[in-house]
């Protein structure tokens, strides 16, 4: 399987209390499991990311459930609520149970 | 002798006419309750399903979508509920759905009181020219519902 590449962009510093964007983007196929090969005529397994978690320091904040009807390379974003400096987790989790992880810092001033 | 055979072919004219008209009526709801009407049912169980029964009304959400979209398999779609996030009022869930693909969920997108504010937007792919509905869970255990319809040049199922 090709190599899952994960980017997380947030800004480098917020004020406590400020609202901020986080975008995310994964690189995924999201194989529907509606198409068909074209030389075989069989269907196509699907195989998506169906999970996505954001936790800020250990506690969830922000979380999705995905279905075949996202597009391949899943983008999101949502905000979050600049509480404390520390760390933000993305986890995203396929079909297979296979979790991909990034992190990014955040700094609170 | 020809009175009868006039007022024999009056019932038959109105008889005809009749079953025609049926005929016509029934043929117009069955081109029009053809497989739209099935995706509309297979969304309004989704809904249903999301919202545990209850009706969800219209409004609080905004549905940030393009009137046309070119290329159904990556829509961009923003989704803004006003909302003050706090612990006594925020919104737990969003739903996002699409009747007129193979399948009506899109997604699920779960906030907390940690995200400020309820604003996400993410891509999705349309299969046809379709609407596109969003329903909320509040905490205090109401639902809104918003549709907005988008019109796709290019569907996005793949073949």
């Amino acid at each position: 399987m090709a190599k899952t590449k994960a980017r997380v962009k947030t800004p480098k510093s917020v004020k406590k209390g400020e609202v901020f964007e986080v975008k995310t983007l994964i690189s995924h196929k999201m194989e529907t499991g509606q198409r068909k090969d074209k030389k075989t005529g069989n269907k196509i397994p699907r195989m998506i990311l169906n999970k996505f978690v954001c936790s800020y320091n250990g506690k969830t904040a922000f979380s999705a459930d995905w279905h075949p009807a996202i597009s391949v390379n899943p983008y999101m974003a949502f905000h979050l609520k600049a509480s404390e400096s520390g760390e933000l987790e993305m986890a995203w989790t396929d079909d297979d149970g296979k979790t991909v992880k990034k992190t990014a810092k955040i700094t609170v001033t | 002798m020809i009175r009868k055979t006039l007022e024999t072919r009056r019932v038959d004219r109105r008889e005809l006419l009749a079953l025609f008209g049926a005929g016509t009526v029934a043929a117009m709801g069955l081109s029009l309750a053809g497989p739209a009407f099935a995706d509309a049912k297979a969304t309004d169980a989704a809904i249903m399903k999301a919202t545990g029964g209850k009706t969800a009304t219209m409004g609080k959400i905004t549905l940030e979508t393009p009137q046309i979209a070119e290329n159904g398999s990556t829509v961009p779609i923003g989704l803004v509920v006003d909302s003050p996030m706090t612990d006594a009022d925020h919104v737990k869930t969003v739903h996002l759905f699409a009747d007129g693909n193979p399948n009506p969920d899109v997604a699920s997108f779960h906030f907390t009181t940690m995200c400020g504010k309820a604003d996400v937007s993410t891509r999705i792919r349309l299969a046809k020219t379709q609407n596109v509905i969003a329903v909320a869970e509040m905490s205090d255990g109401s639902f809104m519902m918003a549709k907005s319809e988008i019109k796709v040049t290019i569907g996005g199922c793949g073949g």
